[in-house]
This record gives C-alpha cells, structure tokens and sequence, in this order.
C-alpha cells in the first residue's frame, strides 16, 4: 500500500498542505468558496506540526495493525483489506474520541461539527493525494510500503 | 463437531471472530449469545436513548457479519453449563455444543448494591439492548429520573435523559464524579458543565431507598438519600458499574479471582480454554499486574489475541489500563492510567488554564508517563499513550508535553522519525 511520508529536511512550512487539504474536503473544491462561503469552513485531514526550525506535515499512517481500528467503539474505523486503507464512516462514527485516545500520531482530529472525527483518506479519489501534489517543495512523498 | 466455541458475542467474542478467520479460514466457528442482535455496540446504548443513535447506527458490525464468516450464530440463547472433561458447553434446553478451543467472552453484569425497592417498576440498568429498549419507552411519559453513580455509565445516562427533556438528580458515593478517572480538579470542570446542564448532582451521598406511589406501592416514586432527603422520580436508573459473569465456570477447574485469571495468551488455567472481555483479568501495562478493565477498546483487542492463539497463530496480548474517551455533555477529555495518585513518589506536571477550560496532567514515575488527563484539546493525548505504552524516559522534554502546542515537532528526532517511519 502507499504511505504519505514527510521529508522534514525540505519542509519549509508554508502550510500550502493543509490549505489544499481542506479545499479537497471541501464541497464546493473550490479554494475561494472553500475558505470563504462554506461556514463551518471544512477542515484540513492533515496537520502542519512546527517546533522552528523543524516543521513536517503530518497524517494519518494508515496502520498496518491500527489501533483506532481495534478500539473504535462504533465500527466507523475499518481496515480496508484490498486498499490497505484505514476507512472512516462518518454515518456511523459516535465522536467518542476513542480513536484519538489510541492514535500515535495524533493524526485524527475533531472535525468542526463537533460530532465526528476527520482524518486523510488518502485523497482515495485521485491518484496523488492533493497535499502531495501541491507541495511546492516535495517535502511529501507518496511511496509503496510494504506491511 | 466445531472447532471453535464463543460463549458471548460482544466485542470480544467479534474480535475472536475476525482473528479466527484471518488465520483458519474453515474452521467452523460457532458463537452463543443470549442477545438477539448481538453485534451492536454496548457504548452505544446512551445514544440510543438520547434518541441520537438508532439500532441500525449502534451495530458495529453489519448484519451479515457471521454469515461472511461462517459463523453458527446461536441467538438469542444462553449457555448454561460447561463440561470441560467432555469439552461440550450445555445450553438452556439442554443441548450440547461440542468444542476444540473455548472463548469464554459473556461480559458483565449491571452492580446492583442492595437498595430497598430496587424491584420496583421504573428502576432500570443500562448494559443491553433489551434493558436500553424498555428504558427508551418507559421515558416517553417520565420527567424526573435518579441516576446512582457518577462514573462512566452515570455520566453517559444523565447526558441522555437530559438530552430527552427529562430532570436529572446524579447520587454518587463518592465525594467527586468520575473519581476513578480525574482528580478533583478535572472532575470540578466536568462537574461544572453538567450542572450547567440542569443536572442536580450530589456527591457523598447513596440512595438508601425507593419508595412506592401512595396508589401504587410497585411503583416508584422516590429515592431516599443518605442524609433523609427524598428526590420525588419516575424513574431510578442504577449505573454503577459491572461484575464479571463467571456462573458458568464455577465448580471447573478454570481459575478464578475477581474475573477469570489468564496468562497473556489469553488462555486460563484449563489448555485450551480462553477468556476475554469483562469477564477476564487481563494484563494492565502501566501497573504491571492482570485486573479487571471493563472497556471496549480493550475486550476487543483481546478477544483478537484469543482468537489467533485459539486459530494457533501465536500472539500475546501487550495489555491495556484504565483508558477513557469521554464526549459526554460536549466536554471531550481522556483519563489514561494513574491519573490521581494517592501515594508518593510520583511526578506530577499540569497546565491548567481555567479561562479556556483546558486542563492537561501527567503523572511520571522515574521520568516514566504513567497517568494522563487531557480535557478539551484532547487531540494529541494519543502521542502521549504512545509514550506511556512504549515506556519511553521523557526526561529531556516533559515540560513540552504539556505545553499548549505540543506535537510531534517537540519529541527529540530521533524519537519521531523511528515512530514515523513505523506503523
């Protein structure tokens, strides 16, 4: 399966990640009516981690052995077996926040409503991930692991 | 004759099922459950009542899970007997099922103290689908309701019967809500939300007695507490906790304590036999010894571990601790391990900052994480399990753990990139 993976010595911070993130999650996907007529705006999957000079992007690792999975109290985390993806279910998720307890990353956020979680998808509808086609930098790289 | 027997089909009799089958694809599983429809998710129950979650929501797995794979799902009966020299477990009605490896998975049962007039009609407990069934009608036409305890469940069953409209009174024994969880400063904060909530909450204090309606004394109509006070309430909900359900194996020789003792295979003292869930003792990482957890997360996990030792996958169970989420009454926070240490020795840090109601703790032990409570950025607390569970010394950076922008930036980079590049 492919993993998103920073190279923090390239980072240089500019936060243009995050930005194409939420346009992607967006409904309109549009960066103007993105950050200005969709109210809550939607929200970056990801997150611009800094501690200067060290910054690097991260998200979801899509666990091989995900602890959200095994802990997620509503069955919304599951593990994708032929894409390897750890898949959401917002119809399902409770917001119990069980997965953040458990993430190692600290990659699962509280989405703006309040009442479920977010985190990356992998952007499974295009074939590179939107934060790692706009980085101007290539400090994000999609790459094959191997479980 | 199956192969493999579950006796429960919770969240650990489903985690044994997907571990089984990711290792023997064939071999015929046969689960009992005294439940009808039993893979929904026991959390879940409060937002069902809140009218928040409907039976369609709360199943954590869909209604074709055992038919994808193969299970035998005995429904809706109830296991009664094991005999362990002959290897049959007898159900209700007297039938046998046959097994080679045995889960024993059937959970826990609602604490009742003994309250005189806890037989009345409108007390409930609040563990299975059935009970969450007849409390969600008999709401419809109550106003006041008394909850008993303040942990988890009372937590969770307040916010719901608020939710419905209804008046809320929470007795707790305790001097504090939730104090298994939080230390009294965290629990002040989540205390001040629920009462902001309309709850009453009174701490110190137990129901001593329900008392009947002058027309009808099976009803009921009052919880008397410790110090006289009668509450007036339809309804009298007991959420105090759960015991492990071990009836079935008294008089074997599977060993018992306060649950079934198991080795981190998961197996218990009789080869071959398994225990999971509520009903076990499983391992507790941070203080080093097996106990009883009652937490989803962690009958899941090993359940699983059952599963692939029972399949002959060898794995051992790396263990849990007190570990809660809660969402309860829209403040988020999470308690991990020893959160309010009563002795000495430990290393406390925390950042309090009452303006925006954010509260951080740590709790070391030799430069050790073994407690944690976040409320309200509760978003990177998982970081810190990972600390926690991996022991890792945080001598040289603990102050930063607590700041307000913690992340992963702030570990040493060593640290992070090995965790980064893992998982």
């Amino acid at each position: 399966m492919k993993r998103i993976i920073a190279k923090e010595e390239v980072c240089m911070g500019c936060g243009l990640c995050e930005v194409y993130c939420t346009v992607q999650h967006s409904k309109s996907k549009d960066i103007i009516k993105a950050y200005n007529r969709e109210h809550p705006r939607p929200l970056s999957r990801i997150r611009l981690e800094t501690n200067r000079p060290v910054s690097f992007t991260i998200q979801c690792r899509h666990c091989e052995d995900a602890p959200c999975v095994t802990a997620c109290l509503s069955g919304a985390m599951r593990k994708d077996e032929e894409t390897g993806l750890v898949t959401h279910d917002e119809e399902k998720c409770m917001g119990c926040w069980t997965c953040i307890m458990v993430c190692s990353y600290g990659a699962i956020k509280m989405d703006v409503s309040g009442k479920v979680i977010a985190k990356c998808d992998l952007c499974s509808e295009l074939d590179v991930p939107a934060c790692v086609a706009n980085c101007p930098n290539g400090a994000l790289v999609l790459q094959e692991v191997t479980p | 004759m199956p192969k493999y027997v579950i006796i429960g089909a919770s969240a650990a009799g489903i985690g044994a099922v997907e571990a089984i089958r990711e290792v023997d694809p064939v071999g015929t599983i046969t689960v009992i459950s005294e439940e009808l429809c039993p893979q929904y998710s026991r959390p879940m129950i409060s937002d069902f009542i809140s009218g928040k979650a409907t039976l369609e929501k709360m199943k954590c797995r869909d209604d074709r899970f055992w038919e994808k794979n193969e299970v035998q799902a005995l429904t809706g009966r109830t296991a009664v007997r094991l005999n362990l020299a002959d290897r049959y477990v007898e159900l209700d009605g007297g039938d046998r099922v046959n097994f080679e490896k045995l889960l024993l998975a059937t959970g826990g049962k609602p604490f009742i103290p003994k309250i005189e007039g806890a037989d009345k009609e409108g007390v409930f407990t609040f563990t299975t689908f059935s009970d969450a069934e007849r409390l969600a009608k008999k709401i419809e036409s109550a106003k006041r309701a008394v909850v008993i305890g303040a942990g988890l469940i009372g937590v969770s069953v307040a916010e719901a019967l608020t939710k419905r409209g209804l008046e809320v009174t929470m007795v707790e024994v305790k001097d504090k809500i939730l104090s298994l969880i939080l230390d009294p400063a965290a629990s002040e904060m989540v205390e001040n939300v629920i009462r902001k909530a309309g709850v009453t909450i009174v701490t110190g204090q137990m129901v001593q007695r329900i008392l009947g309606k002058p027309e009808d004394a099976n009803v009921v109509d009052s919880a008397v507490l410790t110090h006289g006070d009668q509450v007036p309430c339809d309804l009298v909900i007991i959420a105090i906790g759960v015991v492990p359900r071990m009836e079935i194996v008294a008089g074997t020789d599977v060993k018992t304590n306060r649950g079934i003792i198991v080795d981190k295979s998961m197996q218990t003292s009789v080869p071959d036999v398994y225990a999971s869930g509520d009903v076990a003792e499983a391992y507790d990482f941070v203080l080093n010894e097996n106990r009883l957890l009652a937490l989803w997360p962690l009958a899941q996990l090993e359940g699983r571990v059952a599963g692939y030792n029972m399949a002959g996958k060898k794995a051992d169970y790396t263990g849990g601790t007190s570990m809660s989420a809660l969402k309860y009454f829209g403040i988020p926070l999470i308690s991990v391990g020893i959160a309010n240490p009563k002795e000495d020795g430990y290393e406390v840090l925390v950042k309090h900052d009452p303006e925006k109601s954010l509260y951080k703790k740590l709790v070391l032990k030799d430069n050790v994480i073994v407690g944690m409570i976040f409320v309200n950025d509760i978003e990177r607390a998982g970081i810190i399990f990972h600390l926690m569970k991996n022991c890792v010394n945080v001598k040289k950076f603990k102050q930063e753990l607590i700041s307000e922008n913690f992340g992963l930036a702030m570990l040493p980079s060593r640290l992070r990139k090995k965790m980064c590049l893992e998982g």
